[in-house]
């Protein structure tokens, strides 16, 4: 068990260490969730604080799933066959895949706040409660990184990764998706926090199942 | 020759439905009418697709313990079935739903739903499509297949249920069966689910076979 932890400690650490050597990457995400946000910004006339809540959450959200499938699309994608190989040897295919996931879960932590915070500063911040917004971020980067992970996997083994990573992703990630604007919607109304529960529920499940999916099925897939 | 005792089976449960749906007693329902006998057609169709889903993700899991290739051919052609079964089911849902909800598609959460479902299982057809490799694209699509059936299962059957919906049986809404159905309609509705399921696995057979063919002749 100690054993396995401390592999997974290794895998884990090698991913930070890889993305910080090649920190054009992380800055280009970082980049591309700012510049997103901006475009957005101006395509609304620069109208800060007038967009009604909904439209507020719903472009917040599509920004930051563009984002996530932006930078999780890379994560099997920016190391060579070859190198996965010599991975594999090393370590099961359960404690690859998991430690992917939370680099990636770190990861969409990171620019999910980010994001939030470029995003209330240009365009005016109506939310009303402000914890569970992010509450609801959190969940949402949990939830991103874990499904997205797998879908990267198997987008990555085909003939143009891009484009069927966004093919596979979209209607996958959507009942999850549909799930955190409803939280955020709450939150933005600044509704009793109680209102909220059930969806938080239903969002934890999805993610025990895919999550559960995920090191179920990849065994099969790096195989390949 | 042997085996063609469910086809008859199918042929005969089938020429019952579409007679004894269009001709036999209903409930009288205010706004429902007529339109009712839709049950006989439309609610038959999602429970084959389900039961054909159900069908191809097992052959996929099979593929992926035991890895012949012949399990994928089912496992993909139970999925086309099942497509063509949930375009039809779209299709009678939405001439139903034109005259009794007056918008042939009304802003339903279950009609969203099937529609995200649909775009899953054709993204799937899209992934088979960029694979050279047989032995890869078998994996790896069987590998999607039952992630996407994970994914469907929840959004199809309890997601609807929690928000509110014009289907019966969904937001606190009774099911179909509380009162509007009565024996009559039941005995076309379950005659319907098997015969519709018997023609699906018809349809798949043949197709299988097809491709067995094809296979065996680029050997």
């Amino acid at each position: 068990m100690t054993e396995s932890v401390r592999q997974m400690g290794a895998l884990m650490r090698k991913e930070f260490l890889l993305e910080w050597r090649q920190r054009y990457a992380l800055n280009g995400m970082l980049l591309y969730i700012v510049s997103a946000v901006f475009v957005c910004y101006l395509s609304f006339s620069a109208r800060r604080g007038q967009l009604t809540p909904i439209v507020w959450n719903a472009l917040f959200w599509i920004i930051l799933l563009f984002t996530a499938i932006n930078a999780i699309a890379k994560s099997f994608v920016q190391e060579r066959a070859g190198r996965q190989l010599y991975y594999y040897t090393l370590a099961s295919p359960q404690q690859i895949v998991l430690s992917k996931i939370l680099y990636n879960t770190v990861l969409m932590l990171a620019l999910a706040f980010l994001g939030f915070g470029v995003y209330a500063f240009v365009l005016g911040n109506p939310v009303k409660d402000v914890p569970l917004y992010l509450v609801a971020l959190v969940l949402g980067a949990i939830g991103f990184s874990v499904s997205l992970t797998l879908v990267s996997g198997i987008a990555s083994k085909a003939e143009n990764p891009s484009t069927l990573m966004a093919v596979l992703s979209f209607p996958t990630i959507l009942p999850l998706l549909l799930e955190l604007l409803k939280i955020s919607k709450n939150a933005l109304d600044g509704l009793d926090r109680s209102v909220s529960w059930k969806e938080v529920g239903t969002v934890l499940a999805i993610d025990v199942i895919v999550l559960v999916l995920s090191l179920l099925l990849f065994p099969f897939l790096w195989r390949s | 020759m042997k085996n063609i005792w469910w086809k008859v089976l199918a042929v005969v449960i089938m020429t019952y439905v579409i007679f004894w749906g269009l001709l036999g007693p209903v409930p009288r329902q205010p706004i429902l009418n007529e339109s009712i006998r839709n049950v006989s057609f439309h609610v038959p169709l999602w429970f084959a697709m389900i039961i054909l889903l159900v069908t191809s993700v097992i052959y996929s899991v099979r593929y992926l313990r035991k890895g012949r290739m012949d399990d994928d051919l089912i496992a993909v052609e139970f999925a086309n079935t099942a497509i063509l079964f949930g375009v039809l089911g779209c299709l009678t849902g939405a001439i139903w739903a034109n005259f009794t909800w007056g918008d042939p598609w009304p802003n339903d959460p279950k009609l969203n739903s099937v529609a995200v479902g649909m775009l899953m299982y054709m993204a799937y057809l899209i992934l088979r499509g960029s694979f050279d490799d047989e032995q890869r694209r078998a994996r790896i699509s069987a590998v999607y297949n039952i992630f996407v059936f994970a994914v469907f299962i929840p959004l199809i059957f309890i997601l609807p249920r929690m928000t509110d919906s014009l289907h019966p049986g969904n937001g606190g809404n009774p099911a179909f069966g509380k009162y509007d159905m009565d024996n009559n309609l039941r005995m076309v509705l379950y005659p319907g689910v098997i015969g519709l399921t018997l023609i699906g696995v018809w349809i798949t057979q043949l197709r299988v076979r097809l491709r067995r063919v094809k296979v065996a002749m680029d050997e």
